[in-house]
């Protein structure tokens, strides 16, 4: 299993924005990135095809914006895919989100 | 140093973009606010003050291509340059931001030394922009520097219907003799401040200066809502401020000015003349030769304001004036109906 966070983006994040300011980031990452998630499935749920592209497409931008490459090529998948017919997509998302994070957790631990 | 302190807006709805954008631009050493989405990114722009836009595409309320629209569509606003942050996919979202007026395009997440090169230039853009609409506006006045502005510049004329004001000192010539070169000077820097103060402040526009003397149009090249009653009151401001200007001139022993007036209403041939390297916003036709005519002819009525009969009766009884009779004037054919204000 490849590494959830690309370092050397997330290192580059740190040098231009300071370490600290990073920590905070995080934190902010950690309490929209899980409404994202839930705003996929109410979305899917809706029917609500525009809706779920702009949740994806947030959750694309932030990934990329911590090195998430996974996690973001997921979330560009469901962005550029349409609405999907099941939810496995979101199920691999979340997976993949819940991975990043603990590796994020890891790196921002004081 | 134009990217040094400039006061930046970021319109972003993604929190950790809009926090981190912030963060960036301050660590570059600019001020910066923050929009949540199109809507509230626009009222903060209308309150002043912003040299720079970072705009996000995909918002709420009001998208970022939303935002380009009413900037665009916005004389106070068109001119802040925009940078717009976004990771749309495809060429096509980036061709229609330039479209509608983006300075240039960034993918997110945004470089930050891509960033800072981005907004320097564009900072310098806008530097360069707001000198040369200062510079213009030195030397055309608002109205004209709005037009040009705005319908950008072509040599060419337009009939229009205005209202065309001829103004100068009577007898100035004793005056420059009596006195020294500077203070004519000074004189005549005072009285056309007053002139266009008065002139301005009823939409007209001053376009020539000559010695003494100037030109006013009203209702080109920006309409003005009725032409002939804002020029009649532009010239009566005028002869307010001359006496307030001599009252002034007599506490020191000096000799009163007396000005002259001749104004006209029709049709004219407005646009700008000269060459692509200098040209000059002018009108002119018949309307244009009667009001220079009557303002020549203020001296022989003994009467400070002129008007030719179509002046007079878009006036509709709003202001009291005279009928002098038909006079002849040098190079009409015909005499012509000439009417005086009445004074007081």
């Amino acid at each position: 299993m490849p590494d959830p966070i690309d370092r050397t983006i997330f290192g580059e994040l740190q040098d231009s924005a300071g370490a600290d300011f990073v920590v905070e980031l995080v934190g902010t990452f950690f309490e929209e990135a899980p409404r994202m998630i839930a705003d996929l499935r109410s979305a899917l749920a809706a029917g609500d095809g525009e809706r779920f592209r702009r949740a994806a497409h947030s959750l694309k931008t932030n990934a990329h914006t911590f090195g998430a490459t996974v996690l973001g090529a997921q979330a560009r998948g469901l962005e550029l895919g349409g609405l999907p017919s099941d939810a496995s997509g979101i199920d691999a998302l979340q997976s993949l989100y819940d991975s990043a994070a603990a590796a994020l957790q890891e790196l921002t631990r004081g | 140093m134009a990217e040094r302190g400039a006061r930046l807006l970021v319109a972003d709805d993604n929190k950790v973009n809009r926090l981190l954008l912030a963060r960036s631009l301050t660590l570059q050493g600019h001020q910066v606010a923050s929009a949540e989405n199109g809507r509230i990114a626009l009222e903060m722009l209308r309150g002043g003050g912003f040299d720079l836009l970072l705009l996000d595409m995909e918002m709420p309320e009001m998208d970022g291509f939303q935002v380009l629209e009413q900037l665009a569509a916005d004389t106070a606003l068109r001119d802040v340059p925009v940078i717009v942050t976004s990771s749309l996919e495809g060429i096509t979202h980036v061709v229609r931001c330039i479209e509608l007026g983006a300075d240039d395009y960034l993918h997110k997440p945004v470089n930050p030394v891509l960033l800072k090169a981005r907004i320097g230039s564009s900072l310098e853009k806008k530097r360069l922009r707001d000198q040369q609409k200062a510079l213009v506006e030195r030397f055309a006045t608002s109205a004209v520097a709005a037009d040009l502005q705005q319908g950008g510049f072509a040599l060419g004329g337009r009939r229009v219907q205005a209202t065309v004001m001829f103004c100068d000192i009577r007898g100035f010539t004793g005056i420059v003799e009596s006195q020294g070169p500077e203070e004519t000077i000074e004189l005549l820097n005072t009285w056309y401040t007053l002139m266009f103060e008065a002139i301005t402040s009823q939409g007209g526009v001053v376009n020539q200066m000559i010695g003494d003397g100037l030109m006013a149009i009203f209702g080109a090249p920006l309409p003005v809502a009725d032409p002939p009653l804002a020029a009649v009151r532009a010239a009566l401001d005028m002869i307010e401020m001359i006496g307030l200007l001599n009252a002034e001139r007599a506490a020191e022993g000096k000799t009163a000015l007396a000005i002259g007036i001749g104004i006209a209403t029709g049709e004219v041939i407005a646009g700008y003349t000269g060459t692509q390297e200098r040209a000059t916003y002018t009108c002119v036709g018949d309307t244009v030769n009667l009001a220079a005519r009557l303002e020549a002819h203020t001296k022989q009525a003994g009467r400070g304001i002129l008007m030719d009969a179509a002046t007079q009766a878009a006036l509709d009884g709003r202001v009291r004036t005279e009928a002098l009779g038909d006079v002849e004037l040098k190079g009409k054919a015909k005499p012509v109906a000439v009417h005086a204000v009445t004074a007081g």
